[in-house]
């Protein structure tokens, strides 16, 4: 009895010391996001546009079915669904490998590793956005010259290529702005390098000495080892490209041009709200994006259940 | 470290491919050797390819307009074009955006790196009843989209007639944020739970522990968000777009993005040259703590 009662005082007054360590973030969250979340659902269903001139009316769910006739808001949607389509596999894909480059017994590794991250430091800046749409430029930009050189009417390969239009071509806007984003490899680079370093090496010595090739090894070693950092590397890819604002903004000089082709679900958002101060109507965009979100992440959680391999059972490794 | 353990007789004697065993060594080695010198060539070639942007950024800020302009994109300019630099940030007030970028850059930093390692310390090092479950919550709210809470953020901070500062953007810092919460609880839990222990029966409180002994011992963790606190705030665009309208307020890439020419047009020599110097402080911190920052990432391990 003795031995039990300071235990237990110990546990709750161990339990009172985390709520007060915790108590900024729950602070924090009821203000800036919880109680902000219920405002914006409140205000979707209104015609709030923050100003003394116009009264605010509930209007039901009349901003939801407005939107449902937006075309641009569709275009919006499939701009995004496109951008994330293309930008969140081949970026997958391209960090991956050069994480693996990056792996490997190469001399002046911590030069590399550090070098490779500098284009992540600028990738999503105002900087990174004119650069692109200086490089992309279709008369005097250097990819365009570069094409030219190598398969262009005189080229090194003469097949007649010319240099698209990039940011000028509606066909081509989509291909240039997931450019842009691959720019920005090194974040999930460095995730998957930090899951490569965990992967036991006694496994790669018993494949090889079962006689598995390099490609066997990354198939049956490396890839389910590191299932779970491609699924974090996945879910954050698809959450951010939904997101996607700073280029998009600065490229098409905030109108979303040519022909709707970079009017990015978060730009029309944006515009919506700041620009035309409907913010009722941004609200419900706001909250279908949360929805489309919520349901993409579930979908990518429930298609790689079976694939993902973990060390333990459960969620032992997070907690 | 794998030749070594092959070579090893005692060892290999029970393994099946005794007898291959000398030239699988040899091809072992050699495709190490091969992958090894392919990998490096790769590397190489693929930081040319990586970084030829920045180049490019760098030779465009050197020419002439001429040559900025001119339709097959000369490599290198004629001749250096210095005063490009002097010309662009002169032009706009480059230096206020500078001093606002500090400013604001650096107030966020404090207040992450110092909320956010109090939280996470409730996190990783106390218990108590349902702290497993409002972690994996705080980790579930890194699925709300940023533009869920804008507008009502917005609207509330009108309110409090904060529009047109910075403080709608430090002050929401000093409540923590979910990514570096994670992170830095990843970190703390590595630490060993016996020094808290021996701190407790010394008579230390746990807000003593936090500041005396959890905080000097993960430096390395602290710098990481620090840094990658310090390159987001830099270069962060949307919030300072919708907070700052007053041009003496404007941060560099809010100034960068609405470059003023005194003649119309796009002078990208001139923007070139000012891209280069709104990134070139994070390149600068990036360089100085790299070490700090690839091994805190790489070690301490951010995984899913």
């Amino acid at each position: 009895m003795l031995g039990i009662l300071p235990r237990e005082k110990l546990a709750r007054r161990e339990a009172m010391w985390f709520w007060f360590f915790i108590a900024p973030w729950v602070l924090g969250f009821l203000l800036f996001r919880g109680l902000p979340i219920i405002a914006s659902m409140v205000l979707s269903f209104t015609n709030f546009s923050n100003s003394s001139v116009r009264p605010t009316e509930f209007i039901g769910l009349d901003n939801y079915f407005k939107l449902f006739d937006d075309k641009i808001f569709y275009k919006s949607l499939q701009v995004s669904f496109l951008y994330t389509l293309f930008s969140v596999p081949l970026g997958l894909v391209f960090s991956l490998g050069l994480a693996m480059l990056l792996n490997q017994k190469v001399p002046f590794l911590g030069f590399f590793r550090t070098a490779y991250y500098v284009p992540t430091l600028i990738g999503g800046s105002v900087a990174a956005a004119f650069l692109f749409q200086l490089m992309l430029n279709p008369t005097f930009g250097v990819v365009n010259y570069f094409i030219a050189r190598m398969v262009g009417p005189n080229g090194l390969i003469p097949l007649g290529i010319q240099g698209p239009g990039w940011f000028f071509d509606p066909k081509w806007v989509m291909p240039s702005f997931v450019l842009l984003s691959l720019w920005g490899f090194g974040g999930p680079m460095l995730i998957y390098l930090a899951g490569l370093q965990g992967v036991p090496t006694q496994l790669y010595e018993a494949a090889r000495i079962d006689g598995a090739n390099a490609w066997q090894r990354f198939r049956n070693v490396t890839l389910p080892m590191i299932s779970p950092v491609i699924l974090f590397n996945f879910i954050t890819g698809i959450i951010g490209s939904f997101q996607i604002f700073t280029p998009a903004y600065v490229i098409s000089n905030g109108a979303g041009g040519p022909a709707y082709a970079s009017m990015f679900y978060v730009l029309y958002l944006y515009l919506n709200a700041f620009r035309r101060y409907r913010f009722g109507y941004a609200s419900a965009q706001a909250w279908l994006l949360f929805i489309v979100i919520l349901v993409l992440t579930v979908l990518a959680l429930r298609a790689t259940r079976e694939a993902v391999y973990y060390e333990t059972p459960g969620d032992e490794k997070a907690a | 470290m794998a030749q070594q353990t092959l070579s090893t007789p005692s060892s290999a004697t029970t393994t099946i491919g005794i007898q291959r065993k000398p030239s699988m060594l040899r091809s072992a080695r050699f495709q190490e050797n091969f992958i090894s010198t392919v990998a490096t060539l790769i590397c190489l070639v693929g930081l040319g390819v990586v970084l030829f942007p920045v180049f490019w950024m760098l030779s465009t800020s050197l020419k002439s307009q001429l040559e900025a302009f001119k339709p097959p994109p000369p490599w290198m300019p004629n001749t250096f074009h210095w005063e490009n630099y002097y010309d662009a940030l002169t032009t706009n007030p480059f230096g206020v955006y500078f001093r606002n970028t500090i400013y604001f850059s650096l107030m966020v930093v404090v207040a992450e790196v110092v909320s956010n390692s109090f939280i996470a310390f409730g996190f990783a090092r106390l218990r108590a009843p349902g702290r497993n479950f409002l972690f994996y919550f705080v980790l579930a709210t890194l699925m709300i989209p940023g533009e869920v809470t804008l507008i009502p953020q917005y609207v509330l901070f009108a309110r409090l007639g904060w529009l047109n500062s910075f403080k709608p953007l430090i002050v929401p810092a000093w409540f923590g944020s979910a990514y570096l919460i994670f992170l830095l609880r990843q970190f703390y839990m590595s630490i060993p739970k016996e020094y808290d222990e021996a701190a407790l029966i010394e008579g230390a409180s746990w807000l003593t522990i936090w500041y005396r002994i959890t905080l000097p011992l993960s430096m390395p963790a602290l710098g990481v968000v620090a840094i990658m606190s310090f390159i987001f705030h830099w270069n962060l665009y949307q919030g300072p777009l919708i907070y700052i309208n007053d041009n003496s307020l404007f941060t560099l890439s809010l100034g960068l993005s609405m470059f003023q020419t005194p003649f119309g047009g796009t002078p990208w020599h001139w923007y070139m040259a000012a891209s280069l110097v709104t990134i070139l402080p994070c390149i600068i911190v990036f360089f100085l703590a790299q070490r700090f920052f690839i091994q805190g990432i790489v070690v301490s391990g951010v995984k899913g």
